[in-house]
């Protein structure tokens, strides 16, 4: 029993032990949803799905591409927060303070409404997946200006200095020391901030871009079977989000170390 | 070496770090600079290792006139092997690495021979067995050995300690006082400032005392440490060496 009880979180766990839990929690989780369906009175009508698979697949490929050009858009977006906090200049960090805590402190829904029917309307802007990439980007870029503030922050100044003392310039000071740390550090919450792009990409459907969630709630409109369409759609966004969480935790183990 | 002061001064906001400090010192090996805490010592220090800029005055070391632009102070800065309190490596390269860098992308050596310098270095010193390991996974003794490893690497003119072993507790103190110790009889010219008296007396051969921004006193180091003059550091000298 004893194998299966780590002291302290990080260490090492025995193969045996991994593969026997990782099975216990399996079955229970299994044995409680098939308890919860069997419950269930439901004429399963997976046919009808099964003739929509294409417009799932369609979905599932807008929400990819619309979470990739989001999160490029968003790192430029919240590199360049991340720069304007720094600034000197009053006026251009207290615009970057408030756009962050603007963007954190209300909800993504009311962000995308406000930004398609207010003001890209006003712009002219008529593209909705455009405005989509971009709600989710100013969205995202928020958060990540604070993760790369901080991370610029967690270089300590002596490294500046001992970067001066041993005679590196300034680009290669950049190069050698800040860029590459920085990386490491960002590594990690960048992917945990793909996942959830890929995640709240899916409030996109209120302004009706077709990405994977509207296409799902279009089949169940079709054909009436709810959790035929839904169910899918879960499994989806799963298969996206499940790789990128373990690479995040893989990259973390790799990139980590102690300032 | 030599070093030669002429009328210079630094200020910090209001502080008046050094004030006209002039000052001819006399060929020496190793000079040691001594006072309290925010007397101008470091100041005076990182302006000799090209990292801080007098607002007046001039420096010469060994008769060549150091040019305050930015461009002389690279080059400068290049040929001085300098040494902190702490940090001095960077936290995302080995100790092996945090070698190299300079070596490679400073001085332009290929990367074989960086790492054979790098190889008898670490042998020598008894490294070896930490050059793959990050500094984290160091301690703060071999973490300074590695960084005096960096700036010796280089080739350097001289080398400059500013208080070396502030940060360490008294065992890795003692292990990095030696490492010096021993550099200095190699024969290599050495500039540190540093808080430990009874060191600085061993290793140097000059000493300047240095309180509120002024030279207060130098000298050869038996004479000053045995026959202090001046008031002020009759009573620094009595104070630190209390306890």
């Amino acid at each position: 029993m004893d194998s299966f009880v780590t002291q302290k979180l990080g260490r090492p766990v025995g193969l045996a032990a991994m593969i026997f839990s990782w099975g216990l929690v399996a079955l229970l989780s299994t044995a409680l949803f098939s308890f919860a369906f069997s419950q269930l009175h439901y004429g399963w009508n997976w046919e009808a799905i099964w003739q929509y698979r294409n417009k799932f697949l369609q979905g599932w490929l807008m929400t990819l591409a619309i979470s990739a050009a989001s999160l490029l858009v968003s790192l430029i977006i919240g590199l360049l927060a991340a720069l304007a906090r720094r600034s000197a200049f009053l006026p251009v960090r207290y615009s970057a303070v408030l756009y962050v805590e603007i963007v954190r402190g209300t909800p993504l829904l009311v962000q995308i409404l406000i930004l398609f029917y207010v003001v890209a309307n006003a712009f002219g802007m008529e593209n909705r997946y455009l405005v989509g990439v971009l709600a989710l980007s100013l969205f995202a870029g928020a958060y990540l200006a604070e993760m790369i503030r901080s991370g610029i922050e967690s270089i300590r100044d002596s490294q500046l200095e001992s970067a001066r003392a041993i005679g590196l310039t300034r680009g290669q000071t950049y190069h050698y020391v800040i860029f590459p740390q920085l990386v490491r550090q960002l590594a990690p919450p960048l992917t945990g901030q793909f996942a959830s792009i890929i995640k709240d990409s899916s409030l996109l459907s209120i302004i009706a871009v077709s990405e994977f969630t509207l296409n799902a709630q279009e089949v169940n409109a079709f054909t009436y079977s709810t959790l035929e369409s839904y169910l899918p759609l879960a499994l989806g966004y799963l298969l996206l989000t499940l790789p990128i969480s373990l690479l995040s935790r893989v990259m973390e183990r790799r990139f980590h170390f102690a300032t | 070496m030599r070093l030669e002061f002429g009328a210079i001064s630094k200020q910090f906001g209001n502080h008046q770090a050094l004030c006209d400090v002039s000052l001819s010192v006399p060929e020496f090996q190793s000079l040691a600079i001594i006072g309290p805490s925010g007397g101008g010592k470091t100041t005076l220090l990182r302006i000799i290792a090209g990292l801080e800029i007098p607002e007046s005055g001039h420096l010469s070391i060994d008769g060549q006139r150091v040019n305050f632009s930015e461009e002389f102070l690279l080059s400068h800065r290049r040929s001085i092997g300098t040494v902190f309190q702490a940090y001095n490596l960077f936290p995302h390269l080995t100790a092996r690495e945090n070698v190299i860098l300079p070596l490679v992308k400073v001085h332009g050596r290929s990367t074989d021979e960086a790492h054979a310098v790098v190889e008898a270095l670490f042998e020598r010193f008894e490294l070896s067995r930490h050059a793959d390991q990050r500094p984290a996974e160091l301690s703060g003794g071999q973490q300074q050995r590695v960084a005096i490893v960096r700036a010796i690497a280089i080739k350097p003119r001289f080398l400059i300690f500013d208080e070396p072993t502030s940060a360490l507790d008294p065992e890795m103190t003692a292990e990095v006082l030696d490492f010096i110790a021993e550099l200095r009889g190699e024969g290599r010219d050495l500039i540190i400032v540093t808080h430990n008296m009874g060191f600085a007396r061993e290793v140097s051969d000059h000493c300047l005392f240095i309180a509120e921004g002024h030279v207060l006193e130098e000298g050869r180091s038996a004479e000053l440490f045995s026959k202090p003059q001046h008031p002020q550091l009759v009573n620094f000298l009595a104070k630190v060496l209390r306890y």
